[in-house]
């Protein structure tokens, strides 16, 4: 199986965030969670579904990551955009405070 | 100008203080996302890739500056400086909170304006002739029509829940400044033998992944069957047009399926019950809207005006700009100006909130307040004095808004892509950007001349790149963006869906490949008036296509 980790957007203003092994979420994909089994997997699917019926999260979904030295990296334009913010605007999204 | 009555005002009002309630409910976790997405959603605000997304609906695209003002407010309070102008008339705010969605609306409300019928399945905001009640050529004026069907189709009941979205397009004349064979129902205005207004009745168009042109299916309908002409074409799909398949499930399918004289013995057979009816506009409800969009005071003005073409004379850049954005208004001594949203190596579309209160100043000083928003992503001022025209371009260089490329190769449709939109494959501004600094040097634009260039980051195809003459859509292979181009579409009144080229060039060849097309263009062409359109006819699509792989 991929490496793989959730993600959803946040109630309060739609941003992305990614569930972190404690439960929470995070901003940062460097925080969250990374499933290498399909077990691993089901557990944390179930966290976000919960999160999802409280509320406090929308639309979770898995998504595969790669990883270097265990630190999850987005694959793919889509996600890679997602972590960042829009390519066209870099004063925008979390990429602006991260520069 | 038209202003929405106490019938619209109670009812935004009221539906503004419902959504504040909902969305304070969803926050409390009273309401589930699945409860709240669908009140969301016909409030416009949808979830996009960073952020939510309010798109707020600007009825045949008509501002005052009063209006656009209050944009600039709520992009500069509440989001983050700036708006998006859409294909369809609409501007969409990219980062509104969720708890802050109720005031903006109740902000929108103070100026008559709301966001309702952005979304779902009903029919949506008509697309309108920016050029309504001016454009030197029209028969009459469309935003009358246009609001009639507003009024009829704001929640009409038997429509809300339609299969599909229903999208309505009207244009003014014989030219097609409205796309409207690629609308769910075209309406071309024209006149009969007598002089009476009445419509070219056009079914079936659409794009997407089925790109498909309307058929007409009356060649004239009298003004004032309008509405019951409509509720029959709307009760026919509603009846018949397929709920199991949301990619069968648009009217374009029912029409193809049917065959365009049987949907069209449908229509009239349904008609024939309803057509004198309640529905037949009365004697006088024409006149009553049309007072609604009495011209301005216009000055009794000569049509020549010596000092512009001194001030022509004199400023190069000027003059470059007065040639392809200004055109002919129907009352002598005025113009009709385009302001373009589209900055060389910009972002097609947007607007700082700067840039709105600017044009909304221009527009009280020298036009009469009022603004009109695009197909093509641009403002443009109906009623400006050729005399004004020096002053005004003054104030737009200012604004950094006198970019001369209307109509021209960097006056590019793109939708917002995967920069923003959720259900993007690839991005489709930086595509459009990267096109826009190639041919960014005046000279070189003006001798290409007119043509189209339109970027959709998917297949559902908001940026209509199936009818540009130049269309580009993104894919997504395995994670990277790569680029479909089409040639040949046409979105005027001798509208035409493209024909694909071959392969799809990846990120980095995009803009070659335009350049590409656009040299074999200048190659081919028979002298600097045959435009790309022309061209591609009468030459077609093998020698682009040689050129375009010849090195594969
Ligand atoms: S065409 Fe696709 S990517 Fe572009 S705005 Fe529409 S849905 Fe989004």
């Amino acid at each position: 199986m991929p490496n793989t980790a959730i993600t959803a957007n946040r109630l309060a203003d739609g941003f992305v965030i990614y569930l972190t092994a404690d439960g929470g979420w995070s901003e940062s994909l460097a925080d969250a969670a990374v499933a290498t089994s399909d077990d691993e997997l089901e557990g944390l699917q179930a966290v976000a579904e919960r999160a999802a019926r409280a509320g406090t999260v929308i639309a979770p979904y898995a998504f595969d990551v790669e990883t270097d030295a265990g630190r999850p990296l987005p694959r793919g334009r889509r996600e890679i955009l997602r972590t960042l913010g829009p390519s066209v605007r870099t004063d925008l999204g979390y990429q602006a405070a991260r520069s | 100008m038209y202003r929405y009555d106490e019938f619209d005002h109670t009812f935004v009002t009221q539906r503004v203080a419902q959504f504040r309630e909902q969305v304070a409910r969803r926050i409390a976790g009273e309401l589930t996302e699945d409860e709240f997405k669908p009140l969301r959603l016909m409030n416009g605000l949808y979830l996009q890739l960073h952020a939510y997304m309010l798109r707020v609906a600007i009825p045949y695209g008509t501002l005052s500056s009063r209006q656009l003002r209050q944009l600039g407010y709520i992009a500069r309070r509440y989001d983050r400086g700036y708006g998006h102008f859409t294909t369809r008339q609409n501007i969409q705010f990219n980062w509104p909170t969720l708890k802050d969605v109720p005031d903006i609306l109740a902000d929108l409300a103070a100026v008559e304006m709301h966001a309702i019928q952005t979304s779902g399945n009903c029919i949506r905001n008509t697309t309108a002739d920016a050029t309504a009640g001016v454009a030197a050529d029209e028969v009459a004026d469309s935003r009358i029509y246009c609001e009639i069907i507003r009024q009829w189709s704001t929640l009409h009941p038997e429509f809300s829940f339609l299969p599909r979205k229903f999208k309505i397009a009207v244009t003014g004349s014989g030219r097609d400044r409205a796309v409207t064979a690629a609308h769910d129902i075209g309406l071309r205005l024209k006149l009969d033998a007598d002089g009476n207004p009445g419509f070219e009745v056009l079914v079936g168009g659409g794009q997407g992944r089925t790109p498909i042109l309307a058929v007409t299916i009356r060649e004239f309908l009298p003004e004032r069957h309008l509405l019951s002409y409509l509720e029959a074409i709307l009760r026919v799909y509603n009846q018949l047009g397929r709920r199991d398949n949301i990619y069968k499930a648009r009217i374009k399918i029912l029409v193809r399926e049917t065959g365009r004289d049987e949907f069209a013995r449908l229509v009239e057979e349904e008609w024939a019950h309803i057509r004198d009816g309640e529905l037949r506009l009365p004697d006088g409800e024409i006149e009553r809207i049309q007072a609604y969009f009495a011209p301005p005071a216009y000055q009794a003005l000569d049509d020549a005006c010596p000092e512009l073409a001194v001030q022509r004379a004199g400023n190069r850049a000027f003059d470059a700009w007065v040639g392809s954005n200004v055109e002919a208004h129907k009352r002598p001594g005025y113009a009709v100006v385009t302001i373009s949203l589209k900055p060389h190596g910009g972002i097609p579309g947007d607007a700082s909130a700067e840039q709105m209160e600017a044009v909304a100043d221009l527009a009280d000083r020298y036009g009469f307040g009022e603004i009109r928003v695009t197909y093509k992503q641009n403002l443009l001022l109906p009623d400006i004095r050729k005399g004004d025209l020096f002053a005004l371009w003054q104030g737009l260089v200012a604004a950094g808004l006198a970019t001369a490329n209307a109509h021209r190769v960097t006056d590019i449709i793109a939708c917002p892509g995967l920069d923003y939109c959720n259900l993007a494959n690839a991005r489709a501004i930086p595509v459009a950007q990267a096109i826009s600094e190639r041919f960014a040097d005046p000279e070189r634009e003006r001798a290409i001349g007119n043509v189209t260039v339109n970027i959709s980051g998917c297949i559902n195809a908001c940026a209509h790149h199936h009818v540009a003459n130049i269309g580009i859509l993104g894919v997504d292979k395995k994670g990277k963006e790569f680029y479909q181009v089409t040639l040949g579409g046409a979105a005027d009144e001798n509208a035409a869906i493209g024909d694909i080229v071959g392969p799809a060039f990846d990120e980095d060849r995009i803009a070659d490949a335009v350049e590409t097309v656009v040299d074999v263009y200048l190659a081919e062409r028979r002298g600097a008036d045959e435009p790309f359109i022309d061209t591609y006819r009468r030459i077609g699509l093998k020698p682009f296509k040689e050129k375009l792989y010849a090195a594969h």
